[in-house]
């Protein structure tokens, strides 16, 4: 932490503390009537990327579960030497595909990516993540309103996040 | 101030191949500088390409993709000279924008 000294120092924390409290319950009203849907519209999913399970993850990005698949091809490396960049990459041979997202498992949250695929877009993705600790990596690609999923572990013998 | 995007876009018969590094910190938070204070998060949210006044890709980032991101992808639907326009904005909201021409 940050040294703070003095009362007024706290109590404008406070203060920013209570306001922002505010801000977010209000903010948060519109959703509360819909979950968010993030795949289906243009908004960025703040919500879901804020889960810290992969599984909290995946509700909050598409309110359903994934179902594994061997329709889906994760290329990933066995073992990562730097956590900080992994490249990972998906490719898939399933029709009507509208989103491709990439979640870490034992990240401190762990969606890590989330690609819109529109109409006449290939259904491949390549990028490069950052990885804490060995752990699986899972895709999960939205196919025709259905989700399927893909996992590899990957070992990382130093970690991307710092620490 | 050069881009901090750059795109190699290739057709190749119906298929564009879209490569894109963006230069861009992605801290995530939870790293220490020299003097022990963390670096607050900063990092890319969304990343758009659009070709022929369509979406063609959008990215939604959180803090896991590396520094200076590097994605690939392809589409259909273009051909050689058409513009393929890149933007991204980040949590900071700052933003950038790059049009390519598919080679």
């Amino acid at each position: 932490m940050t040294t703070l000294t003095g009362p007024t120092a706290t109590r404008r924390l406070i203060l920013q503390g209570a306001a922002s409290v505010a801000l977010l319950g209000l903010g948060n009203l519109p959703f509360g009537a819909a979950p968010a849907r993030a795949a289906a519209n243009d908004k960025y999913p703040e919500e879901a990327f804020k889960q810290k399970s992969e599984a909290d993850a995946i509700k909050a990005l598409y309110g359903k579960t994934a179902e594994p698949s061997d329709k889906i091809k994760l290329d990933a490396p066995e073992i990562a030497e730097n956590g900080g960049v992994v490249p990972i990459s998906v490719t898939t041979t399933l029709d009507k595909v509208t989103s491709i997202s990439f979640f870490v498992a034992e990240n401190p949250s762990a969606l890590a990516a989330s690609y819109r695929i529109p109409e006449g877009t290939i259904p491949t993705v390549a990028n490069r993540l950052k990885m804490a600790k060995t752990t699986n990596v899972v895709a999960i690609v939205e196919a025709d309103g259905k989700l399927y999923s893909a996992t590899k572990e990957v070992k990382v013998t130093v970690g991307g996040c710092g620490g | 101030m050069a881009s901090s995007i750059r795109v190699r876009a290739t057709a190749n018969g119906d298929t564009t191949e879209v490569q894109a590094l963006i230069q861009h910190p992605m801290d995530t938070g939870f790293v220490k500088d020299a003097k022990g204070e963390l670096i607050p998060a900063h990092y890319i949210q969304q990343l758009k390409f659009e070709c022929n006044g369509k979406d063609v890709f959008v990215a939604d980032w959180g803090t896991a993709v590396s520094k200076d991101p590097y994605v690939k992808f392809s589409f259909k639907g273009a051909k050689k000279g058409d513009d393929l326009k890149v933007s991204w904005t980040d949590n900071k909201g700052a933003s950038d924008t790059i049009t390519a021409k598919i080679s």
